[in-house]
């Protein structure tokens, strides 16, 4: 049941996205699509409102970039229960610390490692 | 063509529909039925590494950063064989939205501006896409502590 959801809420997630970019003017680039799904995110999860889709749906909802935004909110929040407001400005970078070197890192050895095809 | 025996404002008219016509037809419902595929399928692919890894015995959070971590892996290696780009046409937003199409908006950059060099070419690229994003999320994540902060 869990792949189930985890295909069909990813699966949706994407498609509004892919409505951003159909519906809307042809400046809703690829680039746009991302930071909305970020941004959305950290709203929707400091409401309270992703942490019941990451249960139902699991991979679903946190590998979409909206999970990334809940990450960061998260963080943040965490942060400041922790370590009062300086959590404000550690917490976020540090929950999604792996995420972030994970494709600093890859992306920088992949872009040196191949040649752009045609 | 338009024809010229009517006035301008006719003509110009006749000229938009014509434009309107030989302008390709967005195809909504095939774009949104493959958005929804393939982003369902990497979420999906996603499942099964987060899963393993818990299997593993990794707690949630360290799982789901090594899932993270490897979906970010996998697709940094596609964007640079020329593959992932196949899955974005195909797939649409179900390519862009997913972590792999953060990785992917990283790579592909990069490895376009290479012969600028590893300073601004593949090092500033990199962020050509993943620079607004984190920004952008790291701005909202930081009212979204501050508030927290303030109204708790």
């Amino acid at each position: 049941m869990q792949f189930f959801w985890a295909f069909v809420i990813g699966g949706v997630i994407c498609v509004i996205g892919q409505l951003l970019i159909d519906l809307t003017s042809y400046k809703f680039t690829p680039a746009h699509v991302l930071v909305t799904f970020v941004s959305a995110g950290v709203v929707i999860s400091a409401l309270g409102l992703y942490q019941p889709l990451v249960n139902l749906a699991g991979a679903g909802a946190t590998v979409p970039l909206t999970g990334f935004g809940h990450l960061l909110a998260q963080g943040a929040i965490n942060g400041v229960k922790q370590h009062g407001l300086l959590g404000a400005f550690s917490g976020g970078i540090s929950a999604a610390a792996a995420g972030i070197t994970a494709a600093v890192v890859f992306g920088y050895l992949a872009a040196l490692t191949f040649r752009p095809r045609g | 063509m338009p024809d010229n025996s009517l006035p301008v404002i006719k003509q110009k008219e006749q000229y938009a529909k014509m434009v309107k016509q030989s302008m390709p037809k967005a195809r909504v419902g095939r774009n949104i039925f493959w958005a929804f595929v393939v982003g369902g399928l990497i979420c999906l692919l996603g499942q099964f590494i987060l899963n393993f890894y818990q299997a593993l015995g990794l707690g949630a959070s360290e799982a789901g950063a090594a899932t993270s971590a490897t979906l970010v892996f996998l697709a940094a290696f596609l964007t640079g064989l020329g593959v992932y780009d196949e899955v974005s046409r195909f797939g649409g937003a179900g390519g862009i939205v997913p972590i792999t199409g953060f990785a992917n908006s990283m790579v592909a950059p990069a490895m376009e501006y290479r012969a600028e060099g590893l300073v601004f070419g593949v090092g500033a690229r990199l962020f050509a896409v993943a620079g607004p994003v984190l920004v952008w999320g790291t701005v909202t994540a930081w009212a979204a502590g501050v508030l927290y902060f303030i109204f708790r």
